[in-house]
């Protein structure tokens, strides 16, 4: 009998053993996750995909600016902004670089060559997405093509998602940012628009409704918001590839942030094509994804960055 | 068990404190308890009731600007997506726990002292169940859809996530507040048929008449009454217990560290049993005093209660401990930052006030001059419902407010909206418990007769020459 064949349980001597064995063995295996492997755990194509490649990332902040304009996202004010109230769906978070005792030792050139990382982060559309479980009605749920859903009709606001997302990539419309000004007012409360000119408010009704993209709903208060990964672009593409009958094509479908990153950090794609750029970016060895150890499988990941500098010369 | 080996006598049990003092006959119990709603509106009354009314209406006040102009009237913000309201909602659940307990785990448990509290108890019960369900209501962000929470038949056959915890509140809550309510009303129809027969005007002969369902004292009501009382007990029973467990899994079945702690349903459950003992003792002792009801609620009983909130308390404390050793024997980063910043970061002042309110505080109880001291036994219960808000407002804010991602962190401070919503669900509490008072038997008129001296088959017996014979 090879003893190697652990899965053989009925050998002619030992097998009780060998199942103790094998049982122990496996205790301290890392499990497998679906998914993780490869393209083949997906009985579907296309599956989306993104990577940020940090070591491109100059955080220049182009891709909030993009994904503000087309996902009609509110600007909200710099008081409901300073009340951790900001909707954008894409945002950079900074980590700053140095020791205490660089601090301590030239405390007011600290600040000047401190190092820095930015990391833009949205939201990460994990496979086991902690957001969809604790919906009560089932308002953000999974496509097919992988993508992690908000359905806003159906959306009551229970902030619950919010809670639960380790990512804090949720936005929450407060108050109806899309109002009139005039019918945000009752009682002695703050007014959510008094520092921002309300592009709503009166105006020609046309150029009104100019000011928004077309396909991305004008989502409403009291409801839940997320980065979608620009599905009305991914609808689209897949619309145009349908109708001449043929696959979507890699790098057809462009997000609004890849598509104006000046340093082009940003890929977007198909996971389960072995060609596509995503798939490539995703393939090295450096690529990793946040908080791992939650198990959520984001879709997006992130190549770190690099850095070989010369200590003497920064 | 013989009599000699036991070394109680019936003697010694039948001179141990009386559970009703005062040399009470049946007419003079059904008298003194019926009084309180026969008699004249007490002009006391009127100005509580007029003043709990008063913030009832800035209850609704608060309720129309938050529906009217969305949850941004509210302290929520982005990392701390709930804030005062779950905490009341939790707070309120948990204070309507001791009803049940008394009335249905403590009657299984033949603890014959609960008679004079378990009415009041069980009312206060509903009524903080009341303010309770108020929260999950108005939280959230479309609240004219809240009943999307339903699993109601419609024409897109949209169930609602069976996964979510949320929902799994939505059955228990209303499960419990049903129960409790059949309880309740069904323990009182003997006492509101009482309250019937004594009734000197229509409109009161009418209304009691109607409540009471035909009850007569006939021998086959009470043998109903007794069975149907027996099975809600024991359908109840189990309620006590899953109700805040289930509360408990909208944070121990999320991913948050401080949130995802399996000790969280019996830690709950104590807290919950913990802050509706101290509320019953807040309540029934200004109540006892105003009422005349000292023959009834003796010492005895506030002696009982102090010695299981010492109990739950003492639980509660050790659950405070476990999660810290806990988090610090996981090894996990995120779990242990979770609690070091609890006790030490920006909301350090909260967890200080909920364990100095909820650990140490009880810990006075251990002295039975203390546990009989009236105005120590209601300073103490006040410090226990300031600390079990606490307790929720720690859970609930400071672990969202400080999780995984530092970039997200904030402070998380509430609007004077908020604060006075709480404020107001104080007032729609009182105004029902205060129409209870004027309007129903505030004490089970028939079960404190039960455990009179005279009830017992005994009584007038010599029963030292019984038991030696």
């Amino acid at each position: 009998m090879d003893v190697n064949h652990v899965g053989d349980h009925h050998g002619e001597h030992g097998g009780h053993d060998h199942q103790k064995a094998d049982r122990e063995s496996q205790l301290w295996k890392e499990p497998v996750h679906q998914g993780h492997e490869g393209a083949d755990q997906y009985s579907e194509s296309p599956q989306w995909g993104m990577v940020f490649d940090l070591s491109a990332c100059s955080g220049c902040n182009a891709c909030m600016v993009a994904c503000q304009a087309e996902n009609n996202i509110p600007v909200v004010g710099k008081r409901q902004v300073a009340n951790a109230r900001e909707m954008s769906w894409i945002r950079i978070d900074r980590y700053f670089s140095g020791t205490p005792d660089e601090l301590e030792a030239d405390p007011a050139g600290f600040e000047d060559n401190v190092g820095m990382s930015v990391q833009p982060i949205n939201c990460q559309q994990c496979e086991t997405a902690p957001c969809e479980q604790v919906c009560p009605v089932a308002a953000t749920t999974h496509s097919p093509d992988g993508l992690n859903e908000m359905t806003y009709n159906r959306c009551i606001g229970t902030r619950y998602c919010l809670n639960n997302c380790p990512y804090k990539v949720r936005r929450f419309n407060f108050y109806n940012y899309h109002a009139k000004e005039e019918d945000l007012k009752l009682g002695p409360l703050e007014q959510p628009h008094t520092d921002v000119e309300n592009l709503y408010d009166g105006g020609n009704p046309d150029l009104v409704a100019m000011a928004a993209n077309p396909d991305v709903t004008v989502r409403s208060r009291g409801i839940m918001e997320k980065c979608t990964y620009c599905v009305q672009r991914i609808t689209r593409g897949r619309q145009i590839a349908k109708s001449e009958e043929r696959p979507v094509a890699d790098g057809e479908v462009l997000t609004a942030c890849q598509q104006v990153c000046p340093a082009q950090a940003i890929s977007f794609g198909d996971i389960t094509d072995q060609e596509s750029e995503v798939s490539m970016m995703k393939s090295k060895e450096e690529d990793y994804t946040l908080l791992d150890h939650l198990r959520t499988r984001p879709r997006t990941s992130f190549l770190p960055k690099m850095r070989n500098q010369n200590r003497e010369l920064v | 068990m013989s009599l000699e080996t036991n070394n109680t006598t019936p003697d010694q049990l039948l001179t141990e404190e009386p559970l009703i003092q005062g040399n009470h006959d049946f007419s003079s119990v059904s008298d003194s308890i019926s009084r309180i709603s026969e008699s004249r509106t007490p002009w006391g009354w009127w100005i509580i009731f007029l003043a709990a009314l008063s913030i009832t209406g800035v209850l609704h006040i608060m309720i129309a600007l938050l529906v009217w102009n969305g949850i941004g009237t509210w302290g929520v913000m982005n990392p701390v997506g709930w804030g005062w309201a779950i905490v009341n909602f939790v707070f309120w659940i948990g204070i309507g726990h001791a009803g049940t307990l008394i009335s249905a785990i403590l009657f299984l448990f033949r603890q014959k002292w609960r008679t004079s509290i378990n009415r009041f108890a069980e009312a206060m019960t509903i009524f903080a169940v009341i303010c309770a369900g108020l929260f999950p209501g108005i939280h959230v962000g479309r609240p004219w859809a809240a009943y999307w929470m339903f699993p109601l038949p419609n024409q897109m056959d949209v169930w609602p996530n069976f996964r979510s915890p949320l929902l799994w509140d939505v059955f228990a809550v209303s499960t419990y507040f049903t129960v409790s309510l059949i309880f309740w009303y069904m323990g009182m129809i003997p006492d509101i048929a009482t309250l019937r027969d004594r009734a000197k005007n229509k409109i009161r002969q009418v209304a009691y008449g109607l409540f009471s369902l035909g009850w007569r004292g006939s021998n086959r009501h009470w043998r109903n009454y007794e069975y149907a009382y027996l099975l809600l007990a024991g359908l109840s029973t189990p309620l006590v217990l899953s109700v805040h467990s289930i509360v408990s899994f909208d944070f121990a079945v999320s991913n948050l560290p401080g949130w995802h702690t399996t000790i969280f349903p019996p830690y709950f459950v104590a807290g919950a049993i913990f802050s509706g003992f101290a509320m019953v003792n807040t309540l029934i002792i200004p109540a006892r005093q105003w009422f005349g009801l000292k023959d009834f609620v003796t010492l005895r009983h506030i002696d009982n209660m102090n010695k299981i909130i010492l109990v739950t308390g003492t639980i509660v404390g050790y659950a405070y401990a476990t999660e810290f050793f806990i988090a610090w024997y996981s090894g996990e980063a995120y779990e242990t930052f979770a609690f070091i910043n609890r006790a030490t970061g920006p909301y350090a002042w909260a967890y200080w006030i909920m364990v100095t309110c909820n650990v140490i505080s009880p810990q006075l109880f251990w002295f039975a001059k203390i546990r009989r001291s009236i105005v120590m036994t209601f300073i103490i219960a006040i410090f226990v419902n300031i600390g079990m808000w606490f307790e929720r407002f720690v859970i609930v804010v400071s672990s969202l407010a400080n999780d995984f991602m530092p970039s997200s962190w904030d402070y998380y401070s509430p609007t004077f909206v908020d604060v006075l919503t709480f404020v107001g669900s104080f007032g729609l509490f009182l105004t029902l418990f205060l129409l209870f008072i004027r309007f129903l038997p505030i004490l089970a008129i028939s079960e404190i007769k039960g455990v009179l001296p005279q009830a017992d088959p005994h009584h007038g017996h010599d029963l030292n020459e019984q038991g030696k014979g």
